[in-house]
This record gives structure tokens, C-alpha cells and sequence, in this order.
């Protein structure tokens, strides 16, 4: 009776297992976007998801789709060894910045230069959430973490890693852009890139990214509300959003 | 089929793709590196997937992830190529999955050299990747047997959803021989119960994973690979016999260094001493149950490989010291000649030989010239 007025459901990308992420945690929003959009895109029978090694190891509880779970940094190796056996298939991976960019970016920067038709969510949190918050490439200069106590001091510690800078160097790269789920306004933005990425892959224009700036809370030692706050006045200025390449084939996508 | 001239990593390669290879991901490295290259021609031509990864970690996971969709899949690498693939082993293991991995083996430690070894040994058949799990190995000696044997690989592989290396040393996958090659077997997609190729309307998602966070469910997993592994052992055992009936002495060796020794085998024999050959197929599962018949009637054993003794201790487990084992091994690229194999049959059949001394000790006083 009342399912005309429903205006906000679980999307059928999901399954009904409740997620393990801490109150205040990104990761909830983000894996709904995708959800979201594998719905709209009625792709949800032909989707293979890969996981990672960090606090999104268990992605694949909570997607109702075919999953497999890789080794650490590695999921878009076997996102690779998927798609070329199974073309017609969505092939996605959900990686971390300690699993893509640290331990990972061998495997995440061949694969864009190959111009992989998968795509790839990548979370910036700015650490290694999983083992408890050390610092990851893209820990902010002088951000405190379990293992950069005093703040990252990049004299010793070293510059922080701009992914979508990067990767977007790359001829196979067809997506590209960096979002941040700050804000509902962000959120609604972040949804549209990731439509934008899964299309990417469906016309088969190359490896698609899109790298969320995200909250952690837990790690961060901060509330909800003021891990948002430290995405848009920390995080944003040192990785801003933008469209760092989208092919001039993608730009014609309407949708 | 008639005879063909093959050399041995293209041999392989040409038998992969005829036992219905979907897809191939590899990296280059000595003595190895045909395989990939005329892989990279070959499967193109038939519509078939291939990648050079950027690195032997990448290659074993795309090796993973399209193993997880259920095709036949493969890679190959030489020794420390192998040894980054370790990772991607185990978790193969750990998930279930079939796949078939080619080692042409190189000296070693590290980066070693390019000459024939067989010094993986025990990275293959004792573990080498983490946890608790036994690959399937096999070890051709010609290459015929490469042929023959990288077929069998997938179906080992499928059949028991396991891991089945294919160990050779440099010399198999340089050298030319005259081998059959089988028939071209069309591409084939089983309908498994267990695969990750997305739901397409028909059935529940799947998960493939080797994630067991309760010790129990571990454990449990743990035993299933466990059971598993008593029916390969009791049904996959191969080995070759020669002049083993009425032989008071038996060498026991593995691909090159097992027909080296038969070149001795048959010069000794034509000198009227009664020494035969095991040469192991499968060194894992180990033909432990043959030794141990062997061990009940023999005088000795010879075990030789080139490497330091890595058999040889199964060969020690097999025969429980009720006869001597003495080993003979070249190591760090070095091939022995039939001669060297020759002479330590003279020395057995004339000295009189102990248990007591540990055979290594043995071999590594007579090696003190080298």
C-alpha cells in the first residue's frame, strides 16, 4: 500500500547483509552508489565484482553479484584475467589507497596503461583503515597515523601519491576523475562519475576510475560530522576534484 | 599425428593450447621465455586471451581470476619468477580453483643462472606459497613426456580443482626432439557448480574466496584439501620403470637427472650389473608406495638430481633405513654427465655401504675435487 511512496529502498544491487563498517565510515555510501547504478544499468546478472585486502575485504557480502576476492593490491590483475576470458561481462574492482596505491600500483598502473575495460572504485581515506589507521601513500603531509606519530614528515616519509593525477597520464585510461562523498551534493556527483565509469566500461572505451575522497572516522580519532568537515577543509585542497581525462569518446555519452 | 621436430617450451605451449587453453598470462625469463612468445602469436590467431603482465605477481593473478571463471588457464616462469608467483599459488590453493603453471627451472638461489636445474623442488612439492595445501607436480624428462604431460595438467587440475605444476628443468625446454603432438581439442566451457562467470539470469551469486575468518571453517577447509589429497595420492601416482626386475641396485631421479642416469643405466647393465631405474612422473604425489616395495627386496638406492639432495629425502622416508640410499647431485646449473653416474654405480656395486652416514655427508666428501 504504502510502496507507492517509497522514495528510499535498498538498491537490488544489494543483498541484505547488514555492512561491518564503522559508524561515520564512507565505504556504506559508496558501495551504495555502485549498487545503485549496476541497478540502473540492469547489469547486476552480468557483473563479477573483485575485492580487496583492507576494510573492504568483505565487499563481496554485500553486492548481489558473482565476487571473487583478490590478494592484496592485486584485484585488478584478476579483474584483468576475468575480463579477457568473459569480454562481456562488468568487471569491477573496490580497492583502498593502501591496496592500489601502495602494495597495489604495479598492478593498478599496468592495467590502466593496457587500457583494461574494467572499472575501478578506489577509496581515499588517507590511510590504512583495516590495521588500524597507519599511514598509507595518501596520508596527508603532517597527518598523524598509527605509524607516522608525529605527523608525516615527508622529509623522511615522503610525498603523498595524487592517483587520478597519475593514472590519468595513460593512453589506455578512457575515465578518470576524483569525487569526494563528503556532502549529499558530492554524493549525488561521486553517483553520476560512477555511472560515468561503469558506461565507460559497457562501450568498451578503456579502463575507467573513479578514486572517492572518504572519511575515517575511526582511525582519524574524529566524529562523523568532523571527518566530513576534514574531507573538504584537508583533503580537498591537497587532492582536488576534477575530471582528470575523459576521452573524448566517453564525453559524448549521454545518459 | 606423425613426429614432429618441437622444442620443448614451444612443445608445451603447442600442447596447452591444444588441450583447450582459454588464456595465458606470462612474463618473460630465461630458459622459459618461448613459451610466451609463441603463446603471443598463437593464441591471438585463435581468438584466445593473452597478456605479457608487467610482473610474475600480475601474471599469476590474471591466472587466478580467469581460473575462478572456470576456463582453462595457464602461466609459466622459470625459478625466481616462480618464486613471486608464490602468493598467487597459495591463494589459488585456498580458493579452490584450477590452474596450470609451467616451472622451466634455472639455477638458483636468487637470481643464480640460466642453466638447468632442479633445485625447485622443494618450493613445488613441499610448499613454497603459505598455509597448508599440496600441488600436484609433475616432472617430464623428454620432450614427449612435456607434451603428454601439460595436457594431463589441465585435466589433473580440473578434476581436483587444484593447482598442477609442471616442472622441467632448462635442458627439457631448450632442446629439439621428435614428439607426437595431440589432436586439436575445440575449446570447451564446463558448466561447473562452483564458478564466478556472473549470475546471467540463471542461478544464486557465487563467491569465490580463501577467506576463512573462523578458525573452525578454516580448519574444515584445511581437512577438505586434506581428503582431497589422499584420493590424488591414491589414484594419480605415475612413475616409468627400467631393468627393475631383477635389479640389486635402483637409481631414483626425476626428469633430466632420471635419464641421464638411464644412459647409465644401460652402460652398466651391458657390463653385466644389475642396476634399473624409477624416474618419477608425479613427485607429487611421491611414489612412495613403489620405493617401499623396492626397499623390500633391493640391495641400495641411488638417488641423483640436480640439486643438493631434495628428493632424496622422500626417497629416506620411503625407505625407512632397511637399505643404504646414497645420493649423487649436481647443483647451480650443472648437468652431470652419464659417466659421473657410471662411476658411482662402480662404487656401489663394489664398496661395502652403510646406513649410518647420512648420504649428503657421503656425496659431499666425494664432491670436495669440484
Amino acid at each position: 500500500m504504502l510502496k507507492e511512496n517509497l522514495v528510499y529502498d535498498r538498491p537490488e544491487g544489494f543483498t541484505d547483509t547488514p555492512t561491518h563498517y564503522c559508524p561515520g565510515c564512507t565505504h556504506g555510501v559508496a558501495h551504495r552508489l555502485v549498487a545503485e547504478v549496476l541497478e540502473e544499468m540492469g547489469v547486476i546478472d552480468k557483473t563479477i565484482g573483485v575485492a580487496p585486502v583492507g576494510c573492504s575485504v568483505f565487499a563481496y557480502n554485500y553486492f548481489d553479484t558473482d565476487f571473487v576476492e583478490a590478494p592484496h593490491g592485486r584485484a585488478p590483475a584478476m579483474a584483468t584475467g576475468i575480463k579477457r576470458v568473459m569480454p562481456d561481462r562488468i568487471v569491477f574492482t573496490y580497492q583502498g589507497d593502501g591496496d592500489l596505491a601502495s602494495i597495489g600500483m604495479g598492478e593498478i598502473v599496468h592495467a590502466a596503461a593496457r587500457g583494461e575495460n574494467i572499472t575501478v572504485i578506489f577509496i581515499n581515506n588517507a590511510n590504512f583503515g583495516m590495521t588500524g589507521g597507519q599511514m598509507a601513500p595518501t596520508t596527508l603531509p603532517g597527518m598523524k597515523t598509527s605509524s607516522s606519530v608525529n605527523g608525516r614528515d615527508v622529509e623522511i616519509q615522503g610525498y603523498p601519491i595524487k592517483v587520478s593525477e597519475m593514472l590519468s597520464t595513460l593512453d589506455g585510461v578512457g575515465y578518470c576523475v576524483r569525487r569526494s562523498l563528503h556532502d549529499p551534493k558530492n554524493i549525488r556527483l561521486a553517483k553520476k562519475a560512477i555511472r560515468m565509469a561503469f558506461e565507460t566500461q559497457a562501450r568498451g572505451l578503456g579502463f575507467s576510475l573513479v578514486e572517492l575522497l572518504s572519511t575515517c572516522p575511526t582511525n582519524w580519532g574524529m566524529t562523523p560530522v568532523n571527518s566530513l568537515k576534514f574531507v573538504e577543509e584537508h583533503m580537498m585542497p591537497f587532492y582536488p576534484l576534477g575530471d582528470y581525462k575523459i576521452s573524448d569518446a566517453i564525453k559524448q555519452i549521454k545518459i | 599425428m606423425p613426429k614432429e621436430l618441437w622444442k620443448g617450451n614451444e612443445a608445451i605451449a603447442e600442447a596447452a593450447v591444444r588441450a583447450g587453453l582459454e588464456a595465458y598470462f606470462g612474463y618473460p625469463i630465461t630458459p622459459q621465455t618461448e613459451v610466451l612468445e609463441y603463446l603471443s602469436r598463437r593464441m591471438p590467431e585463435l581468438g584466445r586471451a593473452f597478456v605479457q603482465a608487467e610482473s610474475e605477481l600480475g601474471a599469476i593473478n590474471m591466472v587466478y581470476g580467469a581460473a575462478c571463471t572456470g576456463v582453462r588457464v595457464m602461466s609459466s616462469s622459470s625459478s625466481p619468477g616462480v618464486s613471486l608467483m608464490m602468493e598467487g599459488i597459495s591463494y589459488i590453493a585456498g580458493t579452490e580453483v584450477p590452474a596450470v603453471l609451467v616451472n622451466v627451472m634455472r639455477g638458483g638461489p636468487g637470481l643464480g643462472n640460466i642453466a638447468p636445474a632442479q633445485a625447485d623442488y622443494n618450493q613445488a612439492v613441499h610448499g613454497g606459497g603459505h598455509g597448508d595445501y599440496q600441488a600436484i607436480v609433475l616432472a617430464p624428462a623428454s620432450v614427449q613426456e612435456a607434451i603428454d604431460l601439460t595436457v594431463l595438467s589441465f585435466d589433473l587440475a580440473e578434476k581436483y580443482r587444484s593447482i598442477c605444476m609442471v616442472i622441467l628443468d632448462g635442458c627439457v625446454g631448450q632442446m629439439m626432439e621428435p614428439a607426437e603432438m595431440p589432436e586439436m581439442k575445440p575449446v570447451h566451457r564446463e558448466n561447473w557448480d562452483w564458478n564466478t562467470d556472473a549470475k546471467m539470469g540463471k542461478r544464486e551469486r557465487r563467491i569465490l574466496s580463501s577467506i576463512y575468518l573462523d578458525p573452525v571453517e578454516e580448519e574444515k577447509m584445511n581437512l577438505r584439501l586434506l581428503n582431497r589429497w589422499r584420493t590424488i595420492e591414491a589414484n594419480e601416482v605415475r612413475y616409468k620403470e627400467y631393468f627393475l626386475d631383477d635389479a640389486e641396485i635402483v637409481i631414483i631421479g626425476f626428469g633430466t637427472a632420471g635419464r641421464v642416469a638411464l644412459s647409465a643405466v644401460r652402460e652398466a647393465r651391458a657390463q653385466g650389473i644389475k642396476v634399473g631405474l624409477l624416474r618419477p612422473i608425479t613427485v607429487s604425489p611421491f611414489p612412495h608406495k613403489v620405493i617401499d616395495q623396492l626397499a623390500g627386496r633391493v640391495d641400495a638406492f641411488l638417488v641423483t638430481e640436480m640439486n643438493s639432495g631434495q628428493m632424496l629425502e622422500d626417497v629416506r622416508l620411503a625407505v625407512k633405513g632397511r637399505v643404504p640410499v646414497e645420493f649423487y647431485g649436481r647443483m647451480g646449473g650443472v648437468v652431470p654427465f652419464p659417466d659421473e653416474i657410471l662411476n658411482e654405480i662402480h662404487r656401489m656395486a663394489k664398496v661395502k655401504l652403510s646406513a649410518d652416514v647420512h648420504p649428503r655427508d657421503a656425496w659431499l666428501e666425494r664432491m670436495a675435487h669440484v
